[in-house]
């Protein structure tokens, strides 16, 4: 655990990518295998199946410390996370053990078949062993989520450098679906043959949004327009007779869209298909909120799949016959995924996302408009003459959205954030008027500046007017525009309505509250838009 | 019931019998300050009463004031009041306000911490009734180390630079923590320079025969290749100014009692958090209040409802005091 410690603390300190690498490119080359391996899974956000809940962790954390639960909860939001809070209440250590990092997690895995009171002895053993540090990383095996500033590209980037490959070498093999329990690090990273994963999908690339005026990108005749569907990111990959769903964030998915199982029946093993999961109505797709009712659900009631059916909307091919398109020009893949998916009937519930033929820039302005119209959030434009690059990478993809719909509203609940927001009030309510009441509609954590933050921290602390936990009730005096990607009906919601990716886009630091907009206002935005 | 010894007004805290205000924050009368730090001791009073070792600062910090100074531990009648400061161990001079009246005591903590530090006047308990206590650290999850376990820290992460030929930048509070900084660095390791602000205070405080090491002033001579060993202590705000650009690519780091939290110390996108604060641990407030002996407990500045709901739990009679104490993340 002292490595891996030192590691975390190495890459936790710095701000500065290169130093980030370095100290995990050096772990690479001097851990032992498990613990590199461990590493590897605990930073792509695979962790152990948790052998305690964070109810009892804090139960026992707070017994451990001869402290008051409550105080323990309270002081939960003002550190931003639970592992690390946890970790400074302690008492300190009465002796400290030298344990690798893999063999913790063994023992914490051999957990899960015993008796409470023995699960709770050792976590209390264990934490008497460690310091504050290290009891931290413990911690976070349990609640799981190492946010630590190391991205995949990272870590990619730091094997590559320990191992001599190549980085889209590295960050293929860490595809797919293995787990420290499945595989070694041998297996994973080093053995020659890594095919024998049939389910394992490509890296994803990403693009990002279009920040100048298209005429930019040059000639309209190099680049390709697609609709950029409101949907779920996925690959399709056909192999050896299985199907398997894979999102963007490397989650199998499968199970959860079981008409897609019919794609065999189309499509030859041996492909991989990069799309869009959408709901479907038959000839368009449903809002984002009818696909959401089906993400999160394991296993879907028949009703939901009569009432929100989907299908992938097909725009890339990256595996044909068992072999890898992805060098291949935009335009050549293009064509073999047209040809690919030609003969499939109405029925099949994979279909072509079509390519917009446009002439000039200015036409596909014109196009793009009546994105909403096509039941789409904008465009996507795609050189074509690209190759299917690995990640988040600038020049070939754009995404060119539709501006978003913007509403003023009040602040009128305000509770602090996680992580490097911890002690910031980050995370609010915001209210409409209804007549002289304020209806809330709708949370927001996102778009501001910490700085601004930091001076909403302090009107905040000064203008509660009530306490409910770590939520505040402030005084309904702040104004904010909140920008959204789209809006439907909710009888969930105590206004009837629910936003699509709200975000704070302006402090309206000019607008008195009495002056912010309606329920009605959002209604006429419904009426338009749903 | 008797009458309150002090009370919460909209002006801060007040003195009926002596018709005097301690750390008031908008001018009044006659003003009482526990220490130099510019939201405790505020411009505009007609009168200031402080320590010998607050005075030259505040003067230095407020231009031409009325300051009379009363040394620890010496009564002064204020109207129907005796008041005596009692040092508060939080910076050189910062002191307690003890006021008594017609026998009942009640103390005000300014600001506080009981760890030595080397420089400032240790913290001393006072017997009272009635304590009005600041609790900006007043969680469980604030435990400091020694001192001399962060100094080892700071001395490594400043070796470690000079060694690499990377100026080292330290971001701290003007008065106070700056000194505090300077009195455990060790200056075998390179030369140790400051900011004009923080130069400033120092003249102050070494004319009042403050023992602080050599310092340099920064000026337009001074850069990473003529100083490449060097530590810089410098106002947080100045870390990330076209004044830091001279020193290249340096280390940066912070050191203040929030550096505890990974969140904000990421959020401060510094290299380095040092854990060094001038105010009181959970530990060390609990510790002060248990030795004030006494019953009545009103905490101000900091987490003050859960403190307060955590004294009340521990048989106190406890009551929070709503402060407008300024931000908390800059200074502490």
């Amino acid at each position: 655990m002292k490595d891996f410690a030192a590691l975390f603390q190495a890459i936790d300190q710095s701000t500065k990518t290169t130093v980030k690498t370095a100290a995990l490119a050096g772990y690479f080359r001097t851990a032992s295998d498990p613990d590199k391996l461990w590493t590897i899974a605990l930073f792509s956000g695979r962790r152990p199946k948790r052998a305690v809940t964070t109810t009892q962790l804090r139960e026992w954390a707070a017994e451990a410390a001869g402290l008051p639960l409550w105080l323990l909860e309270e002081s939960y939001p003002i550190v931003g996370d639970l592992a690390e809070t946890i970790a400074l209440i302690l008492p300190p250590p009465s002796a400290i053990a030298n344990k690798p990092l893999h063999q913790w997690i063994t023992d914490l895995k051999a957990l899960a078949s015993e008796d409470l009171d023995t699960r709770k002895a050792h976590i209390l053993a264990a934490w008497d062993q460690l310091d504050t540090a290290e009891r931290f990383l413990f911690n976070k095996l349990i609640t799981g989520g190492f946010r630590v500033g190391v991205s995949q590209k990272l870590m990619t980037r730091a094997l590559a450098q320990a191992t001599g490959q190549e980085e889209p070498a590295i960050a293929l093999r860490l595809m797919g679906n293995w787990t420290p329990d499945t595989t070694t690090f041998h297996a994973l990273i080093e053995a020659q043959d890594n095919g024998a994963d049939l389910s394992r999908p490509y890296p994803f690339y990403l693009a990002y949004g279009l920040e100048t005026a298209p005429e930019e990108l040059g000639d309209p005749a190099d680049w390709q327009a697609e609709w950029k569907w409101d949907g779920i990111r996925g690959q399709l990959v056909l192999r050896g007779g299985q199907h398997f769903v894979w999102s963007r964030g490397e989650e199998l998915v499968t199970d959860r869209f079981p008409e897609l199982i019919a794609a065999r029946d189309f499509l030859p093993p041996g492909s991989v298909l990069d799309g869009e999961i959408v709901a479907w109505d038959g000839t368009a797709p449903l809002p984002f909120n009818t696909l959401q009712q089906r993400i999160g659900r394991k296993t879907v009631p028949k009703k939901l799949l009569r009432d929100a059916p989907v299908v992938f909307l097909a725009y890339d091919l990256l595996e044909l016959e068992g072999r890898d398109l992805r060098d291949a020009p935009m335009a050549g893949r293009r064509a073999a995924l047209e040809a690919l998916l030609a003969p499939l009937p109405n029925t099949a519930p994979v279909r072509l996302s079509p390519v917009i033929p446009f002439d000039t820039w200015a036409d596909l302005a014109a196009i793009r408009a009546a994105a909403r119209d096509a039941r789409a959030e904008g465009l996507m434009l795609k050189r074509r003459s690209s190759p299917y690059q690995v990640g988040r990478k600038k020049g070939d993809w754009w995404k060119w959205k539709l501006d978003p719909m913007v509403i003023d509203a009040v602040m009128i609940y305000a509770q602090s954030g996680h992580g490097r927001r911890a002690n910031l009030f980050t995370d609010f309510t915001f209210a409409v008027w209804d007549g002289d009441t304020l209806v809330p509609f709708t949370k927001a954590y996102s778009g501001l500046t910490d700085e601004d933050f930091g001076k909403i921290t302090a009107w905040v602390r000064k203008n509660t007017r009530q306490r409910f936990g770590p939520v505040r009730q402030v005084a309904p005096e702040l104004v904010f525009e909140i920008a959204f990607e789209g809006i439907h009906e909710s009888p969930r919601h105590k206004s009837g309505l629910a936003l699509r990716f709200p975000r704070m886009s302006r402090w309206r630091q000019d607008k008195p509250a009495s002056e912010a907009n309606t329920i009605d206002d959002l209604r006429a935005l419904l009426t338009a838009y749903s | 019931m008797r009458d309150p010894v002090l009370t919460f007004t909209p002006n801060g805290i007040y003195c009926p019998a002596g018709d005097f205000h301690i750390d008031p924050w908008r001018p009044v009368d006659r003003a009482v300050i526990t220490h130099a730090h510019s939201d405790h001791a505020r411009a505009g009073h007609r009168r200031y009463l402080a320590t010998p070792g607050t005075a030259p600062v505040m003067r230095h910090r407020l231009g031409a004031i009325d300051v009379q100074t009363l040394a620890y531990g010496v009564p002064q009648t204020i109207g129907g009041a005796t008041v005596s400061f009692h040092p508060a161990g939080h910076l050189p001079g910062s002191a307690q306000v003890r006021v008594s009246v017609g026998g009942q005591v009640w103390a005000v903590s300014g600001d506080y911490k009981l760890g030595p530090d080397g420089l400032s006047e240790q913290f001393e308990p006072v017997r009272c009734h009635a304590f009005i206590t600041e609790c900006t650290f007043g969680l469980p999850v604030f435990r400091w180390r020694p001192q001399s376990e962060v100094a080892d820290e700071i001395n490594a992460w400043w070796a470690a630079n000079a060694a690499l030929g990377r100026v080292s930048m330290l971001g701290a509070y003007s008065l106070g923590k700056a000194q505090r900084l300077l009195a455990l660095l060790d200056p075998s390791i390179g030369p140790i320079l400051t900011h004009g602000a923080v130069e400033n205070t120092n003249a102050v405080l070494r004319a009042q025969g403050l023992p602080l090491p050599a310092t340099e002033l920064v000026t337009d001579a001074h850069s990473a290749k003529t100083h490449p060993r060097a530590i810089v202590i410098a106002p947080p705000s100045a870390l990330g100014s076209a004044w830091a650009r001279r020193f290249g690519a340096a280390s940066t780091g912070f050191a203040s009692g929030w550096m505890q939290i990974r969140g904000i110390r990421r959020r401060r996108a510094m290299d380095r958090g040092f854990v060094l604060s001038d105010h009181a641990d959970f530990t060390e407030l609990m510790t002060a209040i248990r030795e004030t002996g006494a019953e009545r407990i009103f905490p101000t500045h900091g987490y003050t409802d859960i403190f307060t709901r955590w004294l009340s739990e521990q048989g106190y009679q406890a009551e929070a005091v709503p402060t407008e104490f300024g931000t908390e993340e800059e200074e502490a």
